[in-house]
């Protein structure tokens, strides 16, 4: 992005400009040439794919209850079978992907919003005020997921809004406490300082010349949160505070494959995977941008010598 | 060091009062009028008004505030709204079974990932340290529901080995039934939570290889494994139970689903129960319990901490 305010260094501008378009590609490459890269990227792009298909054709309606054919065996046409109401298994689980994505991103923009909100009061604002928001941000994290979310049921009562506000806030104060020390580290950088030398407002400089410096920091926490947001759909869904149960979702259908366990235990096996899988690709997605956009971290040397802050912020299991 | 503590102390306290103002904002005043919550919609306003009184509402916020402090630091959380019974007395019969789960589930945890992650950072580059590492990778994206569904099926359906469900009405005073219903829920537990330290683990024992004092003493002739366990170790145990305090978070969450997936008569299942039933100031004494907990167990460690490490005992 080129900065108009500041005419006569043009030039040095749009050299600037080259580099870090170069660095951006070179960090997506770098991406994919890491295996957990290839695979999160795969993993998120098939989730996605299902999700959107399943929102135009699924092989049969989600729904559709059919007592005559209950419980059939993986084959065809029901290639996962079928549940205890006659309901074929694959349709549901694509169905229920909707779901998923759908909590995935609404937890990501939420999170993204206090997160920023927050480092930044906490990182730009006088020092009283960055010192008591440092603390709050502490407390919070203390708070795990679930029990934000129990709180919110208890008031309004299950839904998807309460899996994304819950992860949205409990995430959210993760990923204030990881910015914020960034955002402190970026501000005594000569570029922002030329920044507000040039008559850049303190906002339009948080835009331009804050935000994208901390960005590669931040991507790295909204992949874990959404893997957090996979895994509390599916856990507060099961225990009945997330999706309705006319919505399909991964969760609900291991609440209701779980009643016939002990007679057709291999059912329970696909809502499973697919939320083990798609946890885990956004988990290894995480860690490979976190490994790509790290300019400190040659490669070959990290296996020896992980970073600093290489040691992943553990986040509370949430289901 | 004292100073550390009384800092650290009042960081506790500060948490405890921001989490019971947060607790009691949530639960008390933004629900509106929780007393014509309870009343219901065709109550008359009389029935409403009686509930006010009876709860204390009808008296200004911050006065009921103190009212709850002032209960809760006798040791009196609360009442239930629907039955009336003592939420502390409640706490303290379903801990019977929620605390040995717990501490069975950091028990299996912390045995299984501590020596599994040392191994898998020692044998990094090669297959079987691959393989524990991916393993690692995948345990901790499995939802702790379907963990527990899958060892159902194979240690109670299939083996038959454990019960799949239910804890025995006599509860402790049939020890040996007890303890064999706590032990797949445990393991669930332990396993999920495990993986997350065993990945936790693992990168301490690799940041702990490039440090000058293991490298030091593997240039002094032991070998690069025996400097590792010598002198690299006790880093790592140090940094292990630092995330203890997390790790007690996990299980209490682990402990909320999986007391009800194996309908354990627990304080997890209590809460999710209340939470349905909208029994709102007993769910406030709950939760305020259990983040207080958290919260306290958080302080111990870091206390822990700072006295065994004698890095940190210098700095003071």
């Amino acid at each position: 992005m080129s900065d108009p305010s500041t005419g006569s260094g043009t030039t040095t501008g749009s050299a600037t400009d080259a580099v870090a378009r170069r660095s951006r590609w070179r960090w997506l490459r770098r991406l994919w040439q890491l295996s957990t890269g290839r695979f999160g990227i795969i993993v998120v792009l098939v989730v996605l794919a299902t999700a959107v298909t399943a929102g135009l054709w699924t092989p049969f309606d989600p729904q559709q209850v059919e007592i005559s054919n209950r419980w059939a065996a993986p084959g065809w046409p029901h290639l996962l079978g079928t549940d205890g109401s006659g309901r074929d298994i694959l349709s549901l689980i694509m169905a229920g992907a909707r779901t998923t994505v759908f909590v995935a991103i609404g937890a990501g923009v939420v999170a993204t919003v206090i997160g920023i909100a927050l480092a930044a009061l906490g990182a730009l604002t006088a020092r009283w005020m960055r010192e008591s928001v440092a603390v709050f941000v502490d407390i919070l994290i203390a708070f795990p997921v679930l029990i934000i979310a129990m709180m919110i049921s208890a008031v309004w009562g299950g839904s998807l809004a309460v899996v994304i506000w819950s992860v949205g806030i409990g995430f959210g104060v993760n990923i204030a406490r990881v910015t914020r020390p960034e955002l402190r580290r970026v501000l005594h950088s000569d570029f922002v300082l030329a920044g507000r030398a040039s008559g850049l407002t303190p906002l339009q400089n948080l835009m331009r010349h804050l935000l994208p410096n901390v960005a590669p920091v931040f991507i790295v926490q909204l992949s874990w949160a959404m893997a957090v947001a996979v895994l509390a759909e599916a856990g507060l869904s099961y225990l009945g505070f997330g999706a309705p149960v006319t919505e399909p979702s991964w969760g609900l259908l291991l609440a209701e494959l779980q009643q016939y366990i002990t007679i057709h235990p291999l059912s329970v096996v696909w809502p499973g995977l697919a939320i083990t899988i798609t946890v885990l690709g956004l988990n290894l997605l995480g860690d490979a941008l976190r490994d790509a956009t790290d300019p400190t971290l040659s490669r070959g040397r990290d296996r020896l010598h992980p970073p600093r802050g290489a040691i992943r912020h553990v986040p509370e299991v949430v289901a | 060091m004292i100073r550390y503590t009384l800092t650290r102390l009042a960081l506790l306290l500060l948490g405890l009062i921001v989490a019971s103002v947060l607790i009691f904002l949530t639960l008390r005043v933004l629900p509106g009028d929780i007393a014509q919550l309870i009343a219901g919609v065709n109550s008359s306003p009389g029935q409403a008004a009686a509930i006010r009184e009876r709860l204390g509402l009808d008296r200004p916020l911050p006065l009921q505030y103190l009212d709850w402090i002032g209960g809760v630091l006798r040791g009196d959380l609360g009442r239930s709204l629907l039955t009336g019974s003592s939420v502390t007395g409640q706490l303290a019969e379903k801990a019977q079974v929620t605390v040995p789960l717990g501490l069975m589930s950091l028990t299996i945890a912390v045995l299984f990932s501590v020596p599994l992650g040392v191994l898998s950072a020692m044998r990094r580059g090669r297959a079987d340290g691959t393989a524990m590492s991916v393993g690692a990778q995948t345990l901790a994206a499995v939802p702790v529901v379907w963990a527990g569904m899958m060892l159902v099926v194979v240690f109670a359906v299939w083996l038959g080995w454990l019960p799949a469900q239910g804890f025995p009405r006599a509860g402790w005073q049939d020890p040996g039934a007890a303890f064999r219903a706590l032990l797949l829920p445990a393991l669930t537990i332990g396993i999920v939570e495990g993986a997350m330290l065993l990945r936790f683990v693992r990168s301490a024992t690799l940041q702990a290889v490039g440090q000058d004092y293991v490298r030091t003493a593997a240039a002094k002739g032991l070998t690069r494994d025996r400097a590792l366990i010598r002198h690299g170790l006790p880093v790592v145990g140090l940094s292990v139970i630092t995330v203890l305090g997390l790790q007690v978070a996990g299980i209490i969450v682990g402990a909320v689903v999986i007391e009800q997936l194996f309908s354990l008569p627990g304080i997890g299942r209590m809460l999710v129960d209340d939470v349905s039933a909208r029994d709102l100031p007993k769910v406030q004494g709950e939760l305020l319990a259990l983040t207080g907990f958290v919260l306290i167990v958080g302080f111990l460690v870091d206390l822990v901490h700072r006295v065994i490490d004698p890095r940190q005992r210098e700095a003071t």
